[in-house]
């Protein structure tokens, strides 16, 4: 994937030490985080993470309990939400069901005081960009569920803000759809240049919108870094879990140098080398980590003694651009293998026979337990 | 059904009767009849045909009733009213006796077009201080904690715990000259000689909107509490003040409930007797006062008779575009 390059000397947001309590509920504990403008940055975690109670504080509709907000250098603490250069596409997009679509992506201009005749200039303009042109005396119970969201797209950019907060923006679209949205997302941002904060539990959805990932899990962050960084280097179980689908073996470490280390992981009748040094106490219990498609399968012993292991293969799931195999090693663990369907006749591996895994020294991750 | 039939035949029986009997009974008999029923009598249909039968007996009967004596003549004799059908020469020639003299009677006399117009005056206006009042209360039970929200409902249904004619009494000994409220105003030195609140405008609009707040409260909060309060963020967002989306937002979709209230008001308040009887005016009479005098008092049915076509004409028209506004409401959110 390519990266996007981000501006690090143009902060846009930052967030100090906010805490939001609902009475003893900790929705948002001690969140520390930098937004760079002209970005795409997603919040992702599962439900009640505290994500969306982060983006309504950006938005204005929540107040933190603790720490502060500053947008383009200014404090947000006593500025009502009618009153921030922020706008927000809602999960539920919010039309207003009463209004034509063009009467709802007015409403905005409405309240700056524009002329009649700048108002329809914009609204004809913004419904061109998001081809709504020809449904601007639609209501919204008129339309499907791709165009009501495009128009709540439109709603929120035709006032030009400089921040664009997005709750779930692809959640209630089909899956055809969603992908093809994506990419005009990405499009309409890098034309538009507006600052993207997107609240999302779909890690597909944050990977290929998002130029950098915050991983939040009850109420924290932790960790944020660009969609490889996260994927690659996971910095804690959680995030490596949650990410993607992953073999994770638990293991001591029993060699420790700068440049790689071994570890000893007892489902696993080799040791592990990892060719990159880690930091941690000699001896330490330490997690592995390795991603379904980083590991090869072979009908053949691969040579050499470590990153290895034998098993039978349990489960297929043919997914047509890849196939998943779920192989029992001899200690009795599952472990979960990708291999890409490239040929379309091949002597494919079968259920019940005894497959070789092996690995690159480079593929494990080591996380500390 | 004859399952068994052809085993107990007699013997001399030929088939082809059989036959024909069983043909006949298939086209006649309960099986036939029971499956028609069964297709055409839905238990949905026979659901609403109570309250269609219900009305149809004490509603339109008793309306066409009044509506042909209406047309009758006043007589001395009883019933009190010439009949408009009569068979003249031993039932030889029939006589139709079509008296428009009452419509025409109503509609010259200026107490009647008065009364109407005070009427519909006194109704309009009791209904829109009913919603000036019943909308601030509607929409803070409906933002209010939900737990506390029945607890305000029950209180707004309170008072029909009490009979309507009591709690009209109550005001008569809160508004009469030695009562209640003038007593205290008195004592309290804010004035000098009592006010004269009771039999006034002002008693008939205080005892017509206390009556009828509720009417109002309730249909505005079965609409106010189903409002999906993201939409009033989305209008902060994009830089309403809360003022400004009320009345973009919150007003405008609560027109179907401000227009179920105003009915409900508006409707049963042109008739009200009972109300301006006890509290109000001696010199200006409303409609349905006027109805009850010339019945009992003047025994004049027809009169009393057109009297109530044209008020019930005068409300139709509000009724049918409240049907109308509803079915498009229903159709719209069909979609």
């Amino acid at each position: 994937m390519a990266e996007k390059i981000i501006d690090r000397s143009n902060e846009y947001i930052r967030i100090e030490g906010v805490t939001k309590r609902f009475g003893e509920f900790v929705a948002v504990d001690n969140v520390s985080l930098n937004v760079y403008k002209g970005e795409i940055f997603c919040l992702l975690g599962g439900s009640g993470c505290g994500k969306t109670t982060l983006l309504r504080m950006l938005a204005g509709f929540e107040a933190p309990t603790s720490g502060r907000i500053l947008i383009d250098g200014q404090d947000m603490a006593d500025i009502p939400p009618y009153e921030r250069p922020v706008n927000m596409m809602f999960q539920s997009y919010a039309l207003f069901p009463h209004m034509t679509v063009a009467a709802n992506v007015a409403f905005g201009l409405e309240q700056e005081g524009l002329t009649r005749a700048e108002i329809d200039r914009r609204v004809g303009e913004m419904l061109d960009i998001v081809k709504l042109g020809d449904f601007g005396r639609r209501k919204p119970h008129q339309l499907s569920g791709g165009q009501r969201q495009r128009v709540a797209l439109a709603r929120a950019l035709v006032k030009r803000p400089k921040l664009l907060l997005l709750d779930e923006p692809l959640g209630a679209l089909d899956r055809k759809l969603r992908e093809h949205t994506q990419f005009e997302l990405i499009n309409l941002q890098e034309q538009l240049g507006v600052t993207f904060v997107v609240v999302t539990h779909d890690q597909e959805e944050a990977m290929t919108l998002a130029s950098r990932i915050g991983v939040m899990n009850k109420g924290q962050i932790v960790q944020v870094g660009t969609p490889t960084e996260i994927y690659e280097f996971p910095s804690s179980r959680f995030v490596a879990d949650f990410i993607g689908s992953v073999n994770m073996f638990d293991g001591q470490l029993v060699e420790d140098e700068p440049g790689h280390v071994r570890i000893r992981c007892p489902e696993l009748e080799a040791t592990v080398y990892v060719s990159h040094g880690i930091s941690a106490a000699p001896d330490a219990k330490v997690s592995v980590a390795i991603r379904p498609e980083k590991i090869e399968m072979t009908r053949t012993a691969p040579e050499g003694s470590e990153n290895r292991a034998r098993g039978v293969v349990k489960e297929i799931a043919y997914m047509g651009d890849m196939s998943v195999y779920l192989v029992r090693l001899d200690s009795g663990r599952i472990v979960r293998v990708t291999i890409p369907n490239i040929e379309r006749h091949d002597e494919r591996i079968v259920w019940e026979e005894t497959v070789y895994l092996n690995w690159h020294p480079s593929s494990p991750v080591v996380l500390s337990q | 059904m004859m399952p068994n039939a052809g085993n107990r035949v007699p013997q001399g029986l030929a088939d082809d009767r059989l036959g024909l009997w069983q043909a006949l009974l298939q086209q006649f008999g309960l099986q036939r009849w029971s499956q028609y029923v069964r297709q055409h009598w839905s238990g949905q249909r026979l659901v609403v045909a109570v309250p269609w039968l219900w009305l149809f007996l004490f509603f339109v009967v008793p309306f066409l009733i009044v509506f042909k004596i209406s047309f009758s003549e006043i007589r001395l004799a009883m019933p009190p009213y010439a009949p408009l059908f009569e068979w003249l020469e031993e039932g030889k020639r029939l006589v139709t006796t079509l008296n428009l003299g009452n419509y025409a009677f109503i509609l010259s006399d200026n107490l009647y077009i008065s009364t109407f117009a005070y009427s519909l005056k006194v109704a309009a206006v009791s209904t829109l201080l009913c919603l000036l009042i019943g909308y601030p209360m509607a929409y803070a039970i409906a933002r209010s904690a939900p737990t506390a929200r029945s607890l305000f409902l029950m209180l707004i249904i309170l008072p029909f715990w009490t009979s309507f004619l009591l709690r009209v009494y109550a005001w008569v000994g809160l508004l009469k000259t030695d009562g209640v409220i003038n007593n205290t105003l008195l004592a309290v030195g804010l004035i000098d000689t009592p006010l004269t609140l009771l039999y006034t405008d002002f008693a008939v609009y205080i005892g017509i909107v206390y009556s009828y707040l509720p009417f109002m409260i309730l249909p505005l909060y079965a609409n106010l509490e189903k409002h999906d309060l993201t939409l009033l963020e989305a209008a902060a967002d994009l830089g309403a003040r809360p003022f400004k989306a009320f009345l973009r937002i919150t007003l405008p979709l609560s027109v179907p409930g401000i227009v179920a209230g105003c009915l409900l008001v508006f409707i049963p308040a042109v008739g009200e007797f009972v109300i301006p009887s006890l509290l109000g005016r001696a010199d200006q009479l409303m409609i349905g006062r006027i109805l009850s005098d010339e019945f009992f008092a003047n025994r004049d049915w027809p009169v009393a008779s057109a009297v109530a076509i044209v008020m019930l004409l005068a409300l139709l028209l509000p009724i049918m575009l409240f049907q109308r506004y509803q079915r498009r409401e229903l159709e719209a959110a069909k979609r």
